[in-house]
């Protein structure tokens, strides 16, 4: 058996650190670009939405490289995700590549049945020993995630200019290279010391923007055209709604039992939204108010196209923005990889709350 | 004749390229509109020939700033001293119209905006997503379909008795039900106004959708040109709306404008001069294979000299432009 899995964000991260760790040889695809998104479309349903095009891209470069087996997490919200796993080894036959999928997802909440998948995918039977990998794995993919959100704060008022750049290009090149737990959490350590030592600007005041919107497209940056990269060089502090760490720990361990940890973000949502209703858009409209209340300057939200949760929070968005005052703005992506247009919504968006933000402070002082 | 402290605002669009020159009451001066046709930087040297034809010798140029999507190429041909996108260039212009306009309504060749301003500063703003269905591209393509001249289309609209629904969600859809209308045997005139009403019905749920349209009105941009369009916008909004003078060139009037008001605070400006038309200006691009991001790295050549590299992510190429001052030397 040979595993691998889709790109999102930092979970080739933890899931080469868990597989090295179990033994399980593992492929990680190479990180998604414009080639996989062309072999996504070209197999994939037209109107399918983006992710799972990408998805498609990912595993054959995988298995071109030896892969067998696809793991991927399902979902029971009514989106769908919730049957990406079913229609990508359909698509995938088709292609003429027969390869085992082990779907992560209690079905009718029967946790046995999840259990048994994990232990198949760990190869191990030692529950114990799986548990405690698994612990640790989500650990690192969440360290990954504190290091990434730490890195874009110091983006936006490092002194020397660059700096940050060049430490996350280091951090993507050895995260692929490091092996297991132990190697990773090296690395980990060493990124995050070089973070110490980067040197900042304590005069500036950068401008505040959250991102908010559904999971994948804010966690890609392939597929959200390295958004967070292009605000840090506006010289804007970034804030992303959504993490993997989190999602994956909330997905795997508490809404399986029941329980969530999005009890703040629901809170925020309920006067606009008191139920999920697919997707992020429960988490969108809550974080969307979230940051309002939090004092940023602005807010952006990302969906790939037809995102069915992500359009009915979209009309939503407007009584928020009605009742804080912050500037909302959308951004639908999907195949379009020409830049131009969509720096200038980016450009013009900060343009806007800059000055609105100017004149703010003119008021008041 | 008398010296004339001048002002050049650019915009490099991709359908048409602008290029308008203010004196110092931000009076525009010169205009001029032309085609992109897909070559902007012979288009905007040519241009720049032209508009250096139109001026004394005693004129001087103060200040630069460029707009549009081609903005970044414009600057590093012309040496602007303002790079700034389309929705701030066309607030700025909106608002040297009406310094009371509240919504400006813009349609250019491939994209379409909505600007919502409150007191003096843009408030919020929508662009079109992913289709480029009613912008100017395809008008312009329907018009070449019915061999009819674009500057005539709209009036064309204004003829019609009876309007023909057409579907306007799409341009593709757009295009085969005015097709199948036409097989029926609705006139042109009628087909049109249809034409007129579905791109106005797909902007306003499209780009203006949970937008507060409140007058005053502006409408900009090469399609505002179009009386067709103006008069669907006023049905569909029962407000009046206004087209201004300079409608087809305010991205460039609001660049030129800001290019102004850097001046004053700078007193400075990195203008080539006019002997950029005789300049060899190149582009090159390849493919950089050092990692999985693949990206495609933009060169640009001056008589054959690399002045500036863009599109990687890394900035290991683009990096080298900022050493472009070595690389002058």
């Amino acid at each position: 058996m040979i595993v691998t899995f889709p790109h999102m964000g930092n979970v080739y991260i933890g899931g080469k650190a868990l597989m090295d760790d179990l033994g399980v040889d593992v492929v990680v695809p190479p990180l998604s670009t414009d080639y996989a998104l062309e072999i996504g479309t070209t197999q994939s349903p037209e109107f399918i939405c983006s992710p799972l095009k990408i998805n498609i891209g990912n595993y054959v470069q995988s298995i071109q490289k030896g892969a067998d087996t696809v793991l991927i997490t399902g979902s029971c919200g009514p989106c769908r995700f919730g049957y990406y796993g079913v229609m990508e080894k359909e698509i995938l036959m088709d292609m003429g590549y027969d390869v085992d999928f082990i779907i992560f997802e209690a079905p009718d909440g029967d946790i046995g049945e999840l259990i048994r998948r994990m232990q198949k995918a760990t190869n191990t039977r030692n529950i114990a020993k799986m548990a405690k990998s698994i612990w640790v794995a989500q650990g690192i993919i969440k360290e990954a995630d504190r290091i990434e959100r730490r890195m874009l704060h110091l983006e936006a008022v490092e002194e020397d200019k660059g700096t940050i750049k060049k430490i996350r290009k280091q951090f993507k090149n050895q995260a692929r290279l490091a092996k297991g737990s132990k190697g990773m959490r090296e690395l980990l350590r060493d990124i995050n010391s070089k973070l110490d030592k980067v040197l900042i600007d304590n005069e500036q005041k950068p401008l505040k923007i959250g991102l908010i919107g559904e999971i994948y497209t804010l966690i890609e940056p392939y597929i959200n055209l390295h958004i967070e990269e292009k605000l840090a060089a506006l010289g804007v502090e970034v804030d992303r709604s959504l993490c993997v760490g989190e999602w994956v720990t909330e997905h795997l361990v508490y809404r399986p039992m029941g329980l969530t940890r999005d009890k703040k973000i629901r809170k925020a949502a309920q006067p606009y939204l008191d139920r999920c209703i697919g997707g992020h858009a429960w988490e969108t409209i809550g974080y969307a108010a979230h940051y309002s209340q939090s004092g940023y300057d602005g807010i952006i939200q990302l969906l790939p196209f037809g995102c069915m949760p992500e359009i009915v929070a979209e009309s939503i968005l407007p009584t928020i923005q009605k009742d804080y005052k912050v500037p909302i703005m959308t951004l639908v992506l999907d195949e379009l990889t020409g830049e131009a247009g969509y720096m200038t919504r980016l450009e013009a968006f900060v343009d806007l709350i800059q000055r609105k933000k100017e004149r703010r402070e003119r008021h008041e002082a | 004749m008398r010296h004339r402290n001048l002002f050049m605002g650019i915009d490099l669009g991709s359908v048409s390229t602008n290029i308008l020159l203010i004196d110092e009451n931000e009076e525009v001066v010169e205009k001029l509109y032309l085609r992109t046709q897909g070559k902007p930087i012979k288009i905007l040297q040519e241009g720049i020939k032209e508009i250096h034809k139109r001026l004394s010798p005693e004129d001087t140029i103060l200040g630069v700033g460029t707009t549009g999507s081609g903005r970044n190429l414009a600057s590093m041909i012309v040496g602007a001293d303002v790079v700034k996108n389309e929705i701030t260039a066309h607030g700025v212009a909106g608002l040297k119209e009406r310094e009371d306009v509240r919504t400006i309504l813009e349609i250019g060749g491939q994209d379409s905006k909505i600007i919502i301003l409150r007191d003096g500063i843009i408030h919020d703003f929508a662009m079109n997503t992913v289709c480029a269905a009613g912008t100017g591209s395809f008008l312009d393509r329907q018009a070449a379909r019915l061999d009819i001249p674009i500057e005539k289309f709209g009036q064309m609209a204004l003829k019609s008795t009876n309007s023909v629904r057409i579907a306007g969600r799409c341009a593709v859809f757009a295009e085969s039900d005015m097709i199948h209308k036409q097989q029926l045997g609705h006139n042109s005139e009628d087909i049109i106004n249809g034409l007129c009403q579905a791109m106005v019905r797909n902007y306003l749920s499209n780009v203006g959708k949970g937008k507060e349209i409140k007058p005053p009105i502006l409408f900009q941009g090469g399609v505002a040109a179009n009386v067709g369009i103006k008069k669907a916008f006023e049905e569909a909004l029962k407000e009046e709306v206004i087209i201004p003078e300079h409608y087809d060139v305010m991205g460039s009037l609001g660049v030129a404008i800001l290019a102004k008001e850097n001046w004053e605070k700078s007193n400075a400006t990195d203008f080539h001069g006019f002997d950029l038309v005789n300049v060899k200006y190149e582009v090159k691009s390849f493919q950089c294979e050092d990692c999985p991001n693949q990206c495609e790295v933009v060169q640009f050549l001056n008589n054959g000299e690399i002045r500036g590299r863009w599109g990687d992510r890394c900035g290991k190429w683009s990096e080298l432009k900022n050493t472009r001052e070595n690389l002058l030397a």
